[in-house]
Order: structure tokens, then C-alpha cells, then sequence
């Protein structure tokens, strides 16, 4: 297991009270997998993400990357956050360069790999366009570029497609999903689209309302040889979007 | 968006535009001379009193009798340098004082209150402790248009630092930014169109606050000019220097926003 989270709780602590956003949290990722977190909004996915990265602190339970307890941000794993976040006032290479800036890691080598990411993913073009300049989805695979140039061996992804209109999301989810793939990265997908998260990942995980708990954890089967938008046809992903439905419960 | 062969109606479109604009140009400079020809004819014929409400030739000649004597310049100088002071270490020193806001919570909530109270206060009720404190002269005069323009620096720029994106934040966090990275490669240039705009209103209070200083104690600058003049009844003298004082303002509101896009085309910001 890369990641493996054993009772993690979570409360913030707030003038008028506490919020008690994970009370009981169990999971573990293989090396490789692709898995999706679903879940009420509101829930405390996001809270369980900065968790892994850790950004945030848990009140108890543990959360282990490669073996090793999380207390503070690591180069083993990156972020893909909500929208793409690109930075207008920079390029797109000082955009998808800024982890290496941050980590005093922008070597030529490192820069070689980032050009070469760039190059393959049809972007090699237009490093020195502003975001302004491109369309929704070269912008999230810029975000993604961004995150794969540190060579993160995680990614983890907070609704990264939101902001995008319905065909965007279809084709970019597909994008995104081959290049994480390709790049034998683990990945762990926070989402609130329950096709999303069917046509994406190997195993679906649900999360209860707040104060969260693991509720289910349903494995995609067949589905996973297949690529997203292909999984979108086949016959079993509707019996999958039901079972998820009902799990999730979000009616009353 | 140019098109190489605009349409015929594009063409009328512009056509119609450009006439427009000739005809709006064309009425300001009527209502000026008309306005300025007004004003000039009737202290000649009598109808009003020159001497209090001087006019446009008497304007000319005193503007003419200070270049020859040499001053003109000298005093144009003094409140153009005071006021580029002042806007330039007003800006600079609130959003000195921003940064070390938004960087301890703590330190912003203990200044809080003062901030509340000397935005509300007029802050040209300051102008006579500063002259006893640090005497007559150019010192008093830059201390007022400080006084004027900094907190409200201060104001804009940490409301403009509070409003950095939390997602983006969260992202430089993963990435290990430390707080004073955060700051430099996020916070400070995502608030550069605030800092530009707090720099362009504190030309404007930098102005007010030389002017106000200089009534109260100069002995150089266009606001002494207007106060002597009024002082020795010389109207023309006050209204001569009310005419450099509004062009030296325009001429440097103007610099303001040349340089402001010289920085944008240099940093490639787009508007
Ligand atoms: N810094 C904070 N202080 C206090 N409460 C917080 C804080 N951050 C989040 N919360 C609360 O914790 C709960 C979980 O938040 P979280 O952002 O993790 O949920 P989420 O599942 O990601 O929500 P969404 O579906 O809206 O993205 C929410 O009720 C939220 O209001
Ligand atoms: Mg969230």
C-alpha cells in the first residue's frame, strides 16, 4: 500500500464550535491505482486530501505514504487543485515550472523533462502563451504538467474538472487520465460525478455525510481494462451508477 | 478583430464614430475660449472687478513675471518633488506595513482598532502637531502627505493580500513553499493591478496633502504661492498658481499612467 489511512479523524476548531469533518477513515491505495473519492458535499473530501498531503492535521488515527507517517507537505505527492489554478501573470512555462522554482530544483535536467512533457502533450508550442491565451482543457493539462514536473509518485486530484462545461469535462477527463497512466503515477480523484469517478478509477470509494466515514469501497471490475469514455458505454456502468447512487443516499 | 477589407458597414460605423468624437473635441475648446473670452472680456469692459476676480491675460502676465524673475520653476519643483515623495513612500511604506499584516494575524488584529480610528480621522487636523514637531519646511509638508495617503494603502493593499485565492495558496503549500515564497512568487504579483490603483489615488492625496502643508507653513511651492497671494491681496498671483497647480497635476497623472503601462507591457500583463 502507497497510501494507507488507519482511523483518521478530523475536527476544526472554530469560534463557535468544533466541525467534525472525518470521524473514521480507513483505506489503503496500491502503487499504480487510480482511485476516486466520492461523497456528499461537504463531506470533508477535501479535508481528507490535505490530510495525505499533509497540509492538514488529524485529531487521531493515521495517515502513512510509503510507510512513513504524513506531518508535513513532501515532493512524493502533488496536488491537482480545484479549477486549474494556473497563475495568469506568468507563462505557461513559468506556470508549469513553479514547483521546481519553489523546490530550488529548476535544473536543466529537470527543465529537459518538463519540455519533453510539454512537447508530448501538445503544448509544446505555447509555453511562452499566457493561461489567457489557451482553452479550458490545454489549461488542465498545463495544471497537470505543473504537477508532474516535480515527479510526484501520488497525485491527487480535488475536483479538478468542476469549472469545465459538460463536453470539456468528457474529452479532458480522458486526457488527463491517459497521462497519469502513461506516467505510472498512483492517483487518487476526489469528485462529485459519480460517471466521473466510474469511467476513471479502479476502485470507487464512498464516503458517508459529514462527519465522514468509509461506507463502501466497490470495485470497477471489467470496467478498469477499458479507457473512460469507452467504460461510458458498456453495459455494466449503469449497474455501477446505481449502486453508487444508492450508497451515497442523497435524497431526504 | 480587424478585419483586412472591413465591411461598408463597418466603414460608416467608424466614419460616424470618428465624426462624433471631432464634434465632442470640437465643443470643449469652444467652451473653454468661450468661457476664458467671457471671463476676459468682462473685467475690460468693467462689468466685473479684475482685481478680485483677475483674468485670464493678468494670469499670463504674472505667470510671465515669475519665469522671468526665475521662480516659476522653483516653486513648480518644490511641491512636484514633495508630492512624488509622498505618494512613492506612502506606497511604499503601506504596503511595507500590509505585508507584515498579512504575514502575523496576530500583528493585524492588534492594529486593528488604530486603523479604524485613523481612517476616520481627518487627517488634516494632524498638519499643526507636525510643525512643532519637525519645524517648518519640507519635512512637516512629506509627513502630512503621509499621514493623508498611508493608511488607506495600508487598507486597500492587506484587503487586497487577504483576498489571495485560498486553492492557490493550498497549491504553493504542497509544493513546500515556505510563507515568504507564498508571498513573492503569489501574493505580491497577484495583487499588482491593486498596488497600481493605490498608487494612482495616493498621486491624488499626495497632492492634497502638499497643498494643505503648504498653506500652513512653506516658504516655496505653489500652495505657499496661492496663500501669499491671498494673504497680499494679489488675486492674480493665487489664481495663476491655481491654473500650474491643475496642469502640474494633469501632467503627472498622465506620467502615472504612462509609466503604468510601460510596467504592464514589460511584466507582458494583460489587460
Ligand atoms: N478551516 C476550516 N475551519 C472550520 N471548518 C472547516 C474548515 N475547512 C472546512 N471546514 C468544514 O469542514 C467540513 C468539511 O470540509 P471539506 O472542504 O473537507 O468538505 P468537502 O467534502 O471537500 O466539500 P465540497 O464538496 O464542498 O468540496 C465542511 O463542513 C466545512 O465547512
Ligand atoms: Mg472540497
Amino acid at each position: 500500500m502507497i497510501i494507507e489511512l488507519q482511523n483518521a479523524a478530523a475536527t476544526y476548531q472554530a469560534p463557535d464550535g468544533e466541525v467534525e469533518a472525518l470521524r473514521d477513515v480507513s483505506f489503503g491505495v496500491e502503487e499504480g491505482e487510480f482511485c476516486s473519492i466520492v461523497g456528499p458535499s461537504g463531506c470533508g473530501k477535501s479535508t481528507l486530501l490535505g490530510a495525505i498531503a499533509g497540509l492538514e492535521h488529524l485529531s487521531s488515527g493515521s495517515v502513512r505514504v510509503d510507510g512513513q507517517e504524513v506531518t508535513a507537505p513532501t515532493s512524493r505527492i502533488g496536488l491537482m487543485p480545484q479549477r486549474d489554478q494556473l497563475f495568469e501573470w506568468r507563462s505557461i512555462w513559468d506556470n508549469v515550472t513553479l514547483g521546481l522554482q519553489v523546490m530550488g530544483q529548476n535544473t536543466p535536467e529537470r527543465q529537459k523533462h518538463v519540455r519533453e512533457l510539454l512537447e508530448r502533450y501538445d503544448l509544446g508550442d505555447f509555453s511562452r502563451k499566457k493561461p489567457g491565451q489557451l482553452s479550458g482543457g490545454m489549461r488542465q493539462r498545463c495544471a497537470l504538467i505543473r504537477t508532474l514536473a516535480t515527479d510526484p509518485r501520488i497525485l491527487l486530484l480535488d475536483e479538478p474538472f468542476s469549472a469545465l462545461d459538460y463536453q470539456t469535462r468528457l474529452s479532458v477527463s480522458s486526457d488527463i487520465y491517459r497521462i497519469i497512466r502513461e506516467q505510472h503515477k498512483t492517483a487518487l480523484l476526489v469528485t462529485h460525478d459519480i460517471s466521473e469517478a466510474i469511467s476513471m478509477s479502479d476502485r470507487v470509494i464512498v464516503l458517508s455525510r459529514r462527519p465522514a466515514v468509509v461506507k463502501d469501497i466497490i470495485d470497477m471490475g471489467a470496467l478498469k481494462s477499458l479507457p473512460p469514455l469507452d467504460r461510458r458505454d458498456s453495459p455494466a456502468f449503469s449497474g455501477y451508477f446505481n449502486l453508487i447512487w444508492k450508497e451515497l443516499d442523497l435524497h431526504d | 478583430m480587424t478585419e483586412l477589407t472591413p465591411s461598408p458597414q463597418r466603414l460608416a460605423y467608424l466614419r460616424r464614430r470618428q465624426r462624433r468624437a471631432r464634434l465632442i473635441r470640437a465643443w470643449q475648446i469652444a467652451l473653454l475660449v468661450a468661457l476664458l473670452g467671457l471671463w476676459e472680456l468682462s473685467t475690460r469692459l468693467g462689468w466685473s472687478d479684475g482685481f478680485l476676480i483677475s483674468s485670464p491675460s493678468r494670469m499670463l502676465a504674472t505667470v510671465a513675471k515669475l519665469w522671468r524673475e526665475g521662480q516659476l520653476w522653483h516653486h513648480i519643483g518644490t511641491s512636484v518633488l514633495e508630492t512624488v515623495v509622498g505618494f512613492t513612500a506612502g506606497t511604499a511604506l503601506g504596503t511595507l506595513i500590509a505585508v507584515c499584516m498579512w504575514w502575523s494575524d496576530t500583528l493585524s488584529r492588534i492594529l486593528d482598532p488604530y486603523l479604524v480610528v485613523l481612517n476616520a480621522l481627518p487627517k488634516t487636523a494632524l498638519g499643526p502637531i507636525f510643525i512643532v514637531w519637525m519645524g517648518a519646511g519640507m519635512g512637516s509638508i512629506i509627513t502630512m502627505t503621509l499621514a493623508i495617503s498611508l493608511i488607506v494603502t495600508i487598507l486597500n493593499m492587506y484587503q487586497g493580500f487577504r483576498g489571495t485565492d485560498p486553492e492557490k495558496i493550498r497549491l504553493m503549500r504542497t509544493l513546500g513553499a515556505s510563507r515568504g515564497q507564498i508571498l513573492r512568487l503569489l501574493v505580491f504579483p497577484a495583487n499588482y493591478a491593486t498596488l497600481l490603483a493605490t498608487l494612482k489615488v495616493n498621486v491624488g492625496l499626495s497632492w492634497v496633502g502638499v497643498i494643505m502643508g503648504e498653506f500652513l507653513v512653506s516658504r516655496s511651492g505653489l500652495g505657499y504661492l496661492i496663500v501669499y497671494g491671498s494673504q497680499v491681496f494679489n488675486m492674480d498671483l493665487v489664481m495663476a498658481s491655481v491654473l500650474i497647480l491643475a496642469i502640474a497635476a494633469v501632467i503627472m497623472y498622465r506620467l502615472v499612467l504612462w509609466v503604468e503601462k510601460y510596467l504592464n507591457h514589460l511584466l507582458g500583463v494583460m489587460q
